[in-house]
């Protein structure tokens, strides 16, 4: 288990994912400035000619976006296209009464694909509209601030052990931030383990292995080993993002509170960090089963593909149930071994479920890593003895009758 | 000390791959397992360690079945290279050894000796993958023995090395012999077999044909071969009655007979017809007998 954890530890592909993620990390929370840093540059000047002579008087100069500035222009509609094309202004808007004394305008820009640009364009005249319209039909500019405020609804759950809106809004951060962890864990580490023991057989050191120590001692020191090494790959990151955050908390801050991390419930926490073990060992003891069949390294990735669906169906599941975690499908899946740590956690987390059906599904979970722990070990013990290809299916066959009496 | 089969029998399948072994190691010997490719050597190997079933049969150690408890006294030495290409000597050693229950400070203590046995101490930092075959062959050989173990099982131990390190490995197993180990070996190399072990079993497609000491299986083997130098054609002894081989030779020839009387009615018959420069009965040698004990179902 050392072994496996200190010579992973020292690869070069442990150091290069932990650097890529934590540059990923870095990017995402600094992504605002490396924008700005680019091309977020100066404020974006835009001239503006008023064919009506009127309508200047409502528009708002100085948009609440801070980079972009309207600036009235006062020679001909010429002379303002060629200083866009000369990149003097960022784009000429035109605007005129139309019959209906309504505003109208005309867009010229050297191209057209800046939208926020002229989505904030269209917003500043949109209001203009309004106020114009409303004024034409002598509403009052309060009646029109009523009609256009939304509308407030107040949510109240009959049912006193539901859990508040807050309360849900807060798990979804977390059990989103679960799931996703999972998955991409899962992904990861199972076939790392898968590549291990396909590399430790290969090299055919495992049959030295396999005869000094039981192979299922082998099996779950690899499992724990890499689990170790995984988690910590967390470690540094959450490290790592405690110290971003200190430097820039207000930014972030806000992210925290929208994930609900800042006051999930210890029971939450633990709930996740149960299923998310529960969920590994799982996979990994299902990895290691399918990597001790195959003989060479290149077909480990190949064997792992069927892990991988699962684990990517469960996710999306999961996806799908965040929105509907009361569904029929999301309540039946909770219970099967290979979904339930990701739905039954979302469950958990979302909707008040009762404590006997959480130990069902754990109990479940934990009957399950047994039961292919039992199978995994004979499979492992023959499977490293077996070489060649074949269907994999045949070779678990194989591998579980090497072991046995005939 | 002694390692015992009784009716040992694998079979896969319908495939018999050992079929009622039985077998008797005594302790502080060496012993020779001989057979063609596929003759059932390397599974009667993976049995004894526990790493396959037997279909039937018993395979025990001082009268007790062996298992992963036994770990510690067995050593084994596969017949591919088994180690992690990536991995520097000294940690696999040190991997390699605590498994089979040593401490680390022990294990570099030993692994500097055997380094400097023969006559590699710059390995100790190197990775496998950089060193030859050979070389790796000896790592190979260490991890096998560092922990001292009782009984050793070598699979082809001297395969892939230079006459001068099959003799430096050859002097490390007598070594071993002579501190009390019992040593398992496999080979098609006859004249290895001869020279290290006592006793020995021919295997061919999984049964015995030839069990026991070296020095009995020669003496009833029967033949014997017989070499003789002259100066006049040799022709005619193919046919003499009792030659059952002839072939010819830069000085002469060399027969096998069937029985030691045939090699005085040769005497006999050569006197008067030349000169005779040498004229030699041996005993067969290991290789002789394989081939005809073996050999025969090739036919």
């Amino acid at each position: 288990m050392t072994h496996t954890y200190l010579s992973k530890l020292r690869t070069k592909v442990f150091y290069i994912s932990t650097v890529l993620i934590l540059a990923f990390l870095l990017v995402m929370v600094n992504f605002e400035s490396i924008i700005k840093a680019f091309g977020g540059e100066e404020e974006q000047k835009v001239a503006i000619i008023d064919e009506s002579g009127e309508l200047l008087n409502y528009i708002n100069l100085q948009t609440s976006d801070s980079e972009l500035i309207l600036e009235p222009f006062s020679d001909s509609v010429e002379d303002a296209k060629s200083l866009v094309i000369e990149d003097e202004y960022e784009a000429l808007v035109t605007v005129k009464l139309n019959d209906e004394g309504l505003p109208e305008a005309t867009f010229f820009s050297k191209n057209i694909t800046d939208s926020e640009l002229q989505l904030s364009i269209q917003q500043q005249l949109q209001q203009v509209k309004v106020t114009l319209a409303s004024s034409q039909l002598g509403i009052d500019q309060a009646a029109i601030h009523e009609v256009f405020s939304p509308i407030t609804i107040h949510k109240v759950a009959l049912d006193e052990n539901v859990k508040t809106e807050e309360e849900r809004n807060q798990a979804m951060g977390i059990v989103y931030a679960m799931l996703l962890l999972l998955y991409v864990f899962v992904m990861m580490y199972g076939s790392m383990i898968a590549t291990d023991v396909a590399t430790e057989k290969s090299s055919r050191v495992m049959e030295i292995l396999v005869s000094s120590a039981p192979p299922i001692t082998h099996m779950f020191a690899k499992i724990i080993g890499i689990a170790l090494l995984g988690l910590t790959q967390i470690g540094i990151l959450i490290v790592v993002a405690f110290i971003m955050l200190q430097s820039k908390s207000e930014q972030i801050g806000g992210l925290i509170v929208s994930f609900g991390l800042d006051n999930a419930s210890i029971s939450i926490i633990l709930y996740g960090v149960l299923f998310f073990l529960l969920g590994f060992f799982l996979y990994a003891t299902l990895a290691a089963m399918l990597g001790s069949l195959v003989s060479r390294v290149e077909e480990a990735n190949q064997i792992v593909t069927p892990i991988i669906f699962l684990i990517a169906i469960g996710f999306f599941l999961a996806i799908f149930g965040m929105n509907a975690p009361e569904s029929q499908i999301v309540i039946i899946t909770s219970y099967i071994p290979f979904f339930a740590p990701l739905l039954m956690f979302l469950r958990v987390g979302l909707v008040d479920v009762p404590i006997w059906e959480v130990l069902i599904s754990v109990g479940i979970l934990v009957g399950t890593i047994i039961l292919l722990a039992i199978i995994g070990a004979k499979v492992y013990k023959g499977g490293v003895l077996l070489y060649g290809n074949s269907n994999p299916f045949k070779d678990i066959k194989k591998a579980v009758q090497l072991t046995k009496k005939d | 000390m002694t390692l015992k089969l009784k009716n040992l029998t694998k079979q896969f399948g319908k495939n018999v791959a050992v079929n009622n072994l039985s077998l008797e190691i005594p302790e502080n010997e060496m012993f020779g397992f001989l057979g063609g490719n596929g003759a059932g050597k390397t599974t009667t190997f993976r049995m004894i360690l526990g790493l396959l079933e037997k279909t039937s049969g018993e395979i025990t150690w001082n009268g007790e079945k062996i298992n992963y408890g036994k770990s510690r006294i067995i050593g084994y030495l596969p017949e591919e290279r088994g180690l992690y290409p990536k991995l520097k000597v000294k940690e696999q050693i040190i991997y390699l050894a605590r498994l089979r229950g040593m401490e680390r400070k022990e294990v570099v203590g030993e692994l500097e000796k055997w380094l400097e046995r023969f006559k590699v101490p710059e390995y100790m930092d190197k990775r496998v993958e950089e060193l030859s075959k050979g070389n790796q062959q000896k790592i190979q050989f260490i991890s096998a023995v560092i922990h001292k173990p009782e009984l050793l099982i070598l699979d082809e131990p001297f395969s892939g090395l230079d006459p001068i390190n099959v003799e430096m490995l050859k002097e490390a197993v007598i070594d071993l012999k002579n501190q009390g180990t019992s040593i398992v070996f496999s080979s098609h190399r006859m004249e290895h077999v001869e020279e290290l072990c006592e006793h020995l079993c021919i295997l061919q497609k999984g049964n015995p044909v030839v069990q026991g000491s070296l020095r009995e299986i020669k003496r009833s083997f029967g033949k014997k071969n017989l070499l003789i130098h002259a100066d006049m054609p040799l022709d005619f002894l193919k046919t003499f009655e009792g030659v059952t081989k002839f072939k010819q030779t830069m000085n002469g020839c060399i027969l096998q007979i069937s029985n030691e009387n045939i090699s005085q009615e040769i005497f006999h018959e050569l006197q008067g017809k030349g000169f005779v420069r040498k004229f030699e009965l041996e005993e067969p040698s290991l290789n002789d007998i394989f081939i005809e004990k073996v050999g025969a179902s090739y036919e």
